[in-house]
């Protein structure tokens, strides 16, 4: 079993090189010298050379890499070129209102997903296995920020139950955090069950013909405990690997959900950043969104190992 | 004894391909949803090529008499923000979402498929480098990558499909290396390489067309994916740019006349529903007609 984990952090490590490489390189893809946004309108020469040299862009470009490269293994992922704020603190502001929104989408992603995921496997082809799949196909292919849209309309313009924007912290106020987190927890929620849906029904059938399931069900043992004891506790193995699947399907949907709610967290900061042209923002995000996947990726893989019997004494 | 032609495909093995082909095809066609999907595809398909004759007025069209007016006889789909016919802008809007998805999965495939033929077939520090290279693209989530590189192109449809297409380049890698692996190690392949064909002929000839159709599948469904990014991409104003019509532009203006225009948030969000949904069901029938154990 450890020789797997450390295998699985060989590996992570190159990657982890490699996605900073890759950052940089795009960095330099970015039109525009940022140091003449940093310059001000009157760009003199003077201070843009001074600036040159204070950043390092005078020497060569592998060298500005390795220097780079050592600020962010010390924990500094740039600035903001409009505010001159570090990026690791903008993310500390923003990344709360996300991991509230995310946890909340989970949930209600893991309680639709998961017993719709085992209803349409036990019940394989009958119509309630074509409603499951159907459902699931609609929220695999429904634009999450479209879903919005609609239920603002709805929910907030004709009936006035939910709030259409803004953000709560759980902490300060747990009514009206639920009050404006449950509907864009909702849309981002809907996509991820869809996932969690279809990787759970496929997991089921796959357990459900194994033997051991056949002798539970030989021993007289009641349907409902065959299911859920026996057949879905192994089939919700595979479905751990799928954890940074739908992390990245959390992230990548909060960015869309967090501008159509206008909930100031994670997914606003990239695209407000993208839009004031605030490249060391853009960088630093997708650095820190790139090495929290690794990570994510490397615990799942552990956890897999470490769930895995079969594995655990390889 | 089995005919061999000059390049090592047997005739035998001609006809076994044949064979299976036909047999994927009656099996596509006997699936209602895949024929549903792949209707509802073909339609797109045809509103979009036909657009300019099928819409009823011209997409940019302003008329300052008929803003925000609700759908009726003379306007089917209700009119936007400054008199434009909605209806006349989605047909046309189809086209900018049809020819992103299909332009960033060729950009996609056909830079994924050879680097992924190469890291399966050389193997070694080559496989290596490429795979550690795929695995690190693939750390970040494809709309923050999508959004990236279309930061750093500027924001137009063609920078859109662009960046689009980088971003789902290491699916196709990754899917391509595994099947030459997969194949590589079968007979016809060996006899190729013990004939002395070369490299680049076994990879063209023989590997590529054995893996074609995982690749299709992947391809149909990424199209869908893809439609989804660059409404996406064009909702946050990444995408396509004014006044040229697409969908995900169409509900980024829709959002702020939620009060006094809904009905211009609800029939682009339709439109994309279907089509995507559309590929998702091509894509799922192709992939069970064509999965040797579905045979």
């Amino acid at each position: 079993m450890w020789s797997l984990i450390l295998r699985r952090l060989a590996v992570a490590v190159p990657t982890l090189f490699l996605v900073m490489v890759f950052v940089f390189i795009l960095q330099r893809m970015l039109p525009g010298d940022p140091l003449l946004v940093m310059a001000g309108e009157e760009r003199d020469p003077a201070v843009l050379e001074t600036l040159r040299k204070l950043y390092g862009f005078d020497r060569p470009v592998p060298v500005q890499f390795f220097i780079w490269l050592r600020e962010v293994a010390s924990g500094n992922f740039g600035s903001s070129l409009r505010t001159g704020a570090p990026v690791t603190e903008l993310i500390a502001q923003t990344l709360p209102v996300t991991i509230q929104l995310a946890v909340a989408s989970l949930l209600i992603a893991l309680a639709i997903g998961i017993p719709t995921g085992v209803l349409a496997a036990v019940k394989k082809g009958t119509w309630l296995d074509y409603v499951a799949n159907a459902i699931s196909l609609s929220g695999l292919s429904i634009p999450n920020f479209w879903l919005g849209i609609i239920l603002i309309l709805f929910v907030s313009v004709n009936l006035r139950w939910l709030p259409a924007s803004g953000f709560v912290s759980v902490f300060d106020d747990p009514l009206e955090a639920f009050r404006t987190t449950i509907m864009p927890a909702f849309v981002l929620g809907s996509g991820l069950a869809a996932t969690l849906m279809r990787h759970t029904r496929s997991a089921m059938l796959e357990v459900l013909r194994l033997d051991y399931v056949r002798t539970a069900r030989a021993k007289g043992l009641l349907e409902s405990k065959v299911i859920l004891k026996h057949a879905l506790r192994n089939a919700l193995v595979p479905i751990v690997t799928l954890s940074t699947l739908l992390f990245g399907q959390l992230l990548a949907g909060a960015v869309l959900t967090e501008q159509v709610f206008t909930i100031p967290g994670f997914g606003k900061l990239i695209v407000d950043a993208v839009f004031n042209r605030d490249y060391g923002v853009v960088q630093g995000v997708v650095l820190c969104t790139a090495i929290a996947f690794i990570l994510m990726n490397l615990v799942a893989d552990v956890l897999y190992i470490v769930i895995n019997p079969r594995l655990r004494t390889a | 004894m089995t005919a061999v032609s000059p390049i090592g495909i047997s005739t035998a093995g001609a006809e076994a391909l044949a064979q299976r082909r036909n047999r994927a095809l009656a099996k596509f066609l006997a699936n209602p949803s895949a024929l549903f999907g792949t209707v509802l595809v073909l339609t797109f398909v045809v509103l979009a090529v036909f657009a300019s004759w099928i819409a009823p007025y011209e997409p940019n069209k302003t008329n300052f008499l008929m803003l925000r007016k609700a759908p009726s006889a003379m306007h089917w789909l209700g009119t936007d923000e400054i008199g434009r016919d909605i209806l006349s802008r989605l047909i046309h809007g189809g086209i900018a979402s049809l020819y992103a998805g299909v332009v960033s999965v060729f950009i996609a495939l056909f830079v994924g498929m050879p680097i992924g033929l190469v890291a399966g077939w050389f193997g070694g520090w080559l496989d290596a480098l490429i795979s550690r290279a795929t695995d690190a693209l693939l750390a970040v989530p494809f709309l923050i990558l999508a959004i990236a590189f279309a930061a750093a192109l500027g924001p137009s449809l063609t920078n859109a499909m662009i960046a689009i297409g980088l971003s789902q380049v290491p699916i196709f890698v990754r899917l391509t290396r595994g099947q030459v692996l997969a194949v590589k190690t079968e007979d016809f392949v060996e006899g190729a390489r013990a004939v002395g064909v070369p490299n680049s002929l076994i990879l063209l000839r023989h590997i590529t067309p054995n893996i074609f159709a995982p690749l299709v599948v992947q391809a149909t469904l990424t199209v869908a994916t893809a439609i989804i990014a660059e409404a996406s991409l064009s909702f946050l104003g990444l995408g396509q740019q004014p006044p040229a019509a697409s969908w995900g532009s169409m509900l980024n203006t829709a959002k702020n006349y939620m009060d006094s225009a809904p009905w211009m948030s609800i029939s682009p969000g339709i439109a994309i529903m279907l089509v995507v949904l559309g590929f998702n069901l091509l894509g799922d029938g192709l992939r069970d007609a064509l999965d040797p154990r579905e045979q």
